[in-house]
């Protein structure tokens, strides 16, 4: 039942404007980097785990490290800076994953290990908020 | 056979190994397009290969007891930031002395996963979360593992650590994580990007230039062509694992 919500609110979230400007409360959601996201944006909601499940055992198994799918590129296109300018870990509210997830109350595990702030390595930025 | 990540865990003799790889490529070869043979397809997705086997040759008449280049460049690389408790601190990399009790003469040398063709860890791994990719190197998936330290005890070099304490600030190229067991992975990411590992780069830079890192497959390479030059020595070669470290200078 708790995930029937779950997926139920974000099919709420997806639906455009004329929700968002409704009295339910709606996470803000911070804007990636670039110019465009690497995925449909309704299908990512939906599919993330997916493609960070298939990239995982790729990469782990066979070394194929395709930079869109991995986990280091949703934290560092998704990047959200604290006032000082320096990039918020998972521990921050403000944090992509966190915005989200929080709303949902779906725990993440993957930043028990990962890192979840920027990798330098794809030289992105991050939105200021 | 290929499909599966998996398949390739499975305990498998050698010979019948040889066979399943060599029914593989035949088929392979079958079943693609002309001009399209397996090892393009490979390559184009930059997949471990088999055909490849990683090696590090360490020469311990250059490497010397006051020198711990390859174990700080270690310790950077993948952020093995200690607790002050060496007993229980994550050590992918130590320093070995070695001492003749006959002659007292001292041999100093840096000891970290030996990436065995037979690895033991991976053999007593309950999950399968210990496994050796095609290319040689023996990982562990943390995904799956559970934190048993099975392979720990298994291990006859002592190169795995458990991370008994919560990480933080973690290399994004290096996840770690509490619960966990780890050890050399013979820097994975840097050899998926064509480069050196961190120790071998620290050891020519900082160092004695003691370590050399290859593929053992290639008769050309730097590391075959010493091997064969001079030979190499495998840690407890009785054992049979038939390690991807060798070592020269140990006797004596």
């Amino acid at each position: 039942m708790k995930t029937l919500f779950s997926i139920l609110a974000v099919i709420v979230l997806v639906s455009g404007t004329a929700w968002a400007e409704s009295r339910v409360p709606f996470p803000k959601i911070p804007k990636g980097q670039g110019d465009e996201s690497v995925h449909d944006g309704v299908d990512i909601r939906v599919d993330h785990m997916k493609f960070l499940l298939h990239q995982r055992d790729e990469t782990m198994y066979k070394g194929i490290r395709t930079k869109n799918e991995q986990i280091e590129a949703c934290v560092s296109c998704h990047a959200v800076k604290d006032t000082a300018g320096h990039a918020v870990s998972y521990e921050d509210p403000k944090h992509f994953c966190r915005t989200c997830h929080d709303y949902t109350a779906v725990k993440v595990d993957c930043f028990e290990c990962h890192s979840s702030k920027p990798d330098p390595e794809f030289a992105v930025g991050g939105t200021s908020q | 056979m290929t499909s599966c990540p998996k398949s390739d865990m499975a305990p498998a003799s050698s010979s019948r190994r040889a066979f399943l790889n060599a029914a593989t490529v035949l088929g392979a070869g079958l079943i693609i397009a002309p001009g399209v043979t397996l090892h393009g397809v490979s390559k184009a997705n930059a997949a471990a290969s088999s055909k490849v086997r990683w090696g590090l040759l360490v020469d311990a008449n250059k490497c010397t007891t006051d020198c711990t280049a390859c174990v700080s460049a270690c310790n950077t690389e993948h952020g093995l930031g200690g607790h002050g408790r060496p007993a229980t601190d994550a050590q992918w990399i130590r320093k070995v002395e070695l001492r003749d009790r006959g002659t007292g003469h001292t041999k100093s040398l840096p000891v970290m996963c030996q990436h065995c063709d037979e690895p033991p860890c991976v053999d007593v791994c309950p999950t399968g979360a210990s496994f050796k990719r095609k290319d040689g190197i023996v990982l562990v998936d943390k995904h799956t593992c559970i934190g048993c330290r099975y392979c720990m005890m298994a291990c006859p070099y002592k190169a795995r650590s458990f991370v008994h304490e919560a990480t933080k600030d973690q290399k994004p190229h290096s996840p770690r994580g509490k619960g966990t067991v780890e050890s050399c992975t013979f820097c994975v990411h840097r050899i998926d990007a064509g480069k050196q590992t961190a120790c071998v780069e620290a050891c020519h830079k900082d160092g004695k230039g003691a370590m050399t890192f290859g593929d053992i497959n290639d008769p050309n390479s730097d590391i075959s062509r010493q091997l064969a030059k001079h030979g190499g020595a495998r840690i407890r070669g009785d054992l049979g694992l038939d390690p991807g470290v060798r070592y020269q200078g140990l006797g004596g």
